[in-house]
């Protein structure tokens, strides 16, 4: 039976047709929607699925299933990896129990992310196999695959789709479901499962010897496909795979394909190739892997052979599409291109950026925080929804998780003497800043910390944490309180205030800036997103007909407030927070009754 | 060579209901034994960004569709069908709703939202046809201004090598069941705009 997925949800049903058994994962576009499915489709399955705190935590819970003989799985985005990278790297030297997968969703063109890195290349580097899926029916066969090689060989493996993979949809062939083991246990093992030295060595030994193993299993692997026609050659990659098949298709050439879908390389397809033809192109997104690899064995199978790629044809930023990587072939065979058409008359269009929603209140917390801080204080923040507010003056650097505490800190003993007042939200702080803030106390930064707490993690799809008292799957669990941890790890000044009351924020903003340590502000109030789908209704706001048009309320920036015939106006997206009311130096928007 | 059957190109601001457009058409094309694939942008939509959705029916290769390549552009809203006319096959058709949502840069008053004709004039030189309809009071019309999208979907059905039957059963499957008398009435009134 066929069904029309989101790739997510084809990965979901692949690991469930392998019987996982543990599925953890921190949120991070594109890959949220795999957890996500799961939990939809969790029901009665004996299966234990869960939001973790972060990446690296996720890849250890996982690990963990797996070596007490669970199949198991860790989902992330690709800068999770790096979270995660220490698990990782020793984790491909000591193994599995049972089958452990971790995918890795990559962003080619920063969609949703701040880099635009390769896993590819962390696979490579840390020995572990990688499957590059080029639709979504290939990621779940994969999913499921990724097991069975992952017990034989006794290693994790990574699944790595692209955006174009997690987020495309497709008809995607459903099968059978396998239940989980019933009896699992945890074998003891030190040679395997102790990191010392003693035992790391060997295992490194090991892990190198299995490389020539896996690759001759991959080489006759469905997604290494070669296809020998025409002495015109193009190796591709994943996605990239599908994108030369279309082009060579609508050119209608008898050109050799070899579809890469599985890491290590299959280097006796990729000899077979550069045996037969005169010129190939590679055709890859991002990092030149496969190019690398191509080049390396032409010297010893073909050094006659052309060899086409990066240099020129393919670039090594952003992602590939049909029509870049038709042209690029079609320039290496001397056929015409076909320019990419522009729409007409976009000068006339408004730009539609998006923006802080109608009511958020990290917009109101922003506007209080520059208040009191002023345009010389600087501004560091994180990653997550209020990132997006980097045009109110109050983003001065988004790095990485967690990074607005450590890079405050820095900013403050590099010499720097303007007050310094950071923020990030909620999730953010458990996932990477708990440590930062500890790290501000014990070493003296006199730094104001700012946690915007929505009671979510907004920005990627309103998943639950461990502030919110609930598990992934709806479950009643212990909630902690971000102020007895902040008082915990060290802050000196902890204060909670409710930034839709503009006056007491401003007041415990000015407490913080003058207190000579490290102070910490809880800005709380629900994320209005969730607020509304939780069947809050809110209050009328109106402008009066008194109003000046002094638009001060207009450069607070809410899309619910409007300009029309010199008077402000409020539109139907107010959810009714008031805190225009409280900026209006006017008094002229006012409550209505309901 | 043509590497797909029909390419549409669906396109919106978030919440508008894109995605469930394509959803009908994904599910459709399966029940129509076809092969089908398609890509869609998510992250931005709740935060009144622009949103497009690609569906390819009877294709087997890349899920987007390439510049100049589609058959029928799809626009939920008149200046978004303007700012992804690119996609358009000079021999293919645009649907747009006329009804506005104006960004939030127009209504701070940074920017000025271009008049009905200004969109449509550009739309005109670069297709073979462009129907405009107000889906949404079309939709009110049928009871629920939400089903807008589904006036859309309507329109389409036209366009589309999926059988009217198979698209309505597909809608069945995703519209809850105490809008979809509504939700029928909305496909036949934009059914009945290109006919």
């Amino acid at each position: 039976m066929k069904e029309y997925l989101l790739g997510n949800a084809a990965i979901a049903r692949g690991l469930l047709e392998a019987g996982v058994g543990v599925v953890a994962g921190y949120p991070g576009t594109p890959s949220s929607e795999i957890i996500e499915t799961l939990v939809d489709l969790k029901n009665e399955r004996s299966l234990h699925v869960e939001w973790s705190v972060n990446e690296k935590v996720a890849l250890e819970v996982a690990a963990g299933a797996s070596w007490a003989g669970m199949r198991a799985a860790a989902t992330m985005k690709h800068v999770g990896l790096n979270v995660a990278a220490d698990p990782f790297m020793t984790l491909a030297y000591m193994g599995v129990g049972a089958g452990l997968l971790l995918i890795c969703a990559d962003d080619p063109y920063c969609h949703s992310s701040q880099n635009e890195q390769d896993s590819r290349r962390y696979a490579q580097f840390a020995g572990i196999p990688c499957l590059d899926p080029k639709n979504p029916m290939e990621a779940k066969e994969m999913a499921a695959f990724a097991f069975e090689f992952s017990e034989k060989f006794n290693i994790p493996v990574m699944l790595r789709p692209t955006t174009r993979i997690s987020h495309a949809r497709a008809d995607v062939e459903i099968g059978p479901e396998k239940s989980p083991l019933e009896k699992h246990q945890f074998i003891k093992n030190p040679a395997r499962r102790v990191a010392l030295p003693i035992h790391a060595r060997p295992l490194h030994s090991q892990l190198l010897a299995k490389q020539a193993a896996m690759e001759e299993a991959l080489e006759s692997a469905p997604w290494n496909s070669l296809a020998l026609h025409g002495n015109v050659g193009i190796i591709a990659s994943g996605i990239a795979g599908l994108y030369a098949k279309e082009a060579i298709f609508e050119l209608d050439e008898d050109l050799s394909l070899l579809c890469i879908g599985a890491y290590p390389l299959p280097k006796k397809k990729i000899s077979d190739m550069l045996e037969h033809v005169s010129r190939v192109m590679v055709i890859e997104e991002l990092e030149p892997v496969v190019e690398e690899q191509v080049q390396m064995l032409a010297r010893i199978v073909n050094p006659n052979v052309e060899i086409l790629g990066k240099a020129g044809f393919i670039p090594r930023e952003g992602e590939l599409d049909f029509l870049l990587v038709r042209n690029a072939i079609a320039r290496m065979l001397g056929k015409a291109e076909r320019g990419a058409l522009h729409s007409p008359a976009l000068s006339i269009l408004p730009p539609r950026p998006p923006s802080l929603c109608a009511g958020c209140s990290h917009r109101a917390t922003y506007y209080a925080m520059r208040k009191v801080f002023g345009k010389n204080a600087i501004y560091p923040s994180d990653i997550g929804c209020y990132t997006m507010a980097v045009g109110m003056g109050t983003v001065d650097t988004c790095l990485c998780m967690g990074a607005s505490i450590t890079l405050a800190s820095g900013i403050r003993f590099g010499g720097e003497t303007e007050s310094i007042c950071c923020s990030l939200g909620d999730s953010t702080f458990l996932h990477g800043g708990m440590t930062g803030l500890l790290n501000a106390a014990y070493n003296k930064a006199r730094i104001t910390v700012t946690i915007l707490d929505n009671s979510t993690t907004a920005m990627t799809g309103h998943q639950p944490h461990p502030g919110t008292g609930m598990t992934a799957t709806g479950e009643a669990t212990s909630a902690v309180s971000i102020e007895a941890l902040a008082k915990a790890l060290g802050a000196g000044l902890v204060e909670t205030v409710d930034p839709y009351h503009l006056d007491e924020t401003l007041e415990s903003f000015q407490r913080a800036k003058e207190y000579p340590g490290l102070s910490v502000i809880i800005a709380r109030q629900p994320c209005v997103i969730k607020a509304r789908r939780g069947g809050a209704r809110p209050q009328f706001f109106l402008v009066g007909e008194e109003c000046k048009g002094c638009k001060i309320c207009l450069d607070f920036g809410c899309p619910a407030i409007e300009f029309e015939k010199d008077k402000a106006r409020i539109n139907a997206l107010c959810s009714g927070c008031g805190v225009c009311a409280a900026i209006c130096p006017a008094f002229v928007i006012r409550e209505v009754a309901r | 060579m043509r590497t797909s059957e029909c390419d549409i190109v669906i396109v919106g601001v978030g919440g508008q209901g894109v995605i469930l457009i394509s959803d009908v058409l994904g599910r459709a094309a399966v029940m129509a034994g076809k092969p089908v694939c398609g890509a869609e942008t998510h992250g931005m939509a709740q935060r009144g960004g622009s949103v497009i959705n690609h569906t390819r029916i009877g294709c087997r290769f890349s899920p987007m569709v390439a510049s100049g390549g589609a058959d029928v552009l799809v626009a939920l809203e008149p200046g978004e069908a303007l700012r992804f006319a690119h996609f358009l096959s000079p021999a293919g058709v645009a649907l747009v709703n006329t009804r506005p949502i104006l960004p939030s840069t127009v209504t701070c008053g940074m920017a000025d939202y271009p008049s009905l004709q200004e969109i449509l004039a550009p739309l005109k030189t670069r297709c073979c046809k462009v129907v405009a309809l107000d889906a949404t009071a079309l939709a009110e019309r049928a009871g629920n201004a939400v089903a807008m999208n589904v006036v859309m979907l309507g329109a389409l059905a036209r366009y589309i090598p999926l059988s009217e039957e198979l698209t309505i059963q597909a809608l069945s499957l995703v519209v809850p069941q105490r809008f979809l008398e509504a939700n029928k009435k909305a496909f036949a009134l934009g059914k009945a705009e290109v006919e």
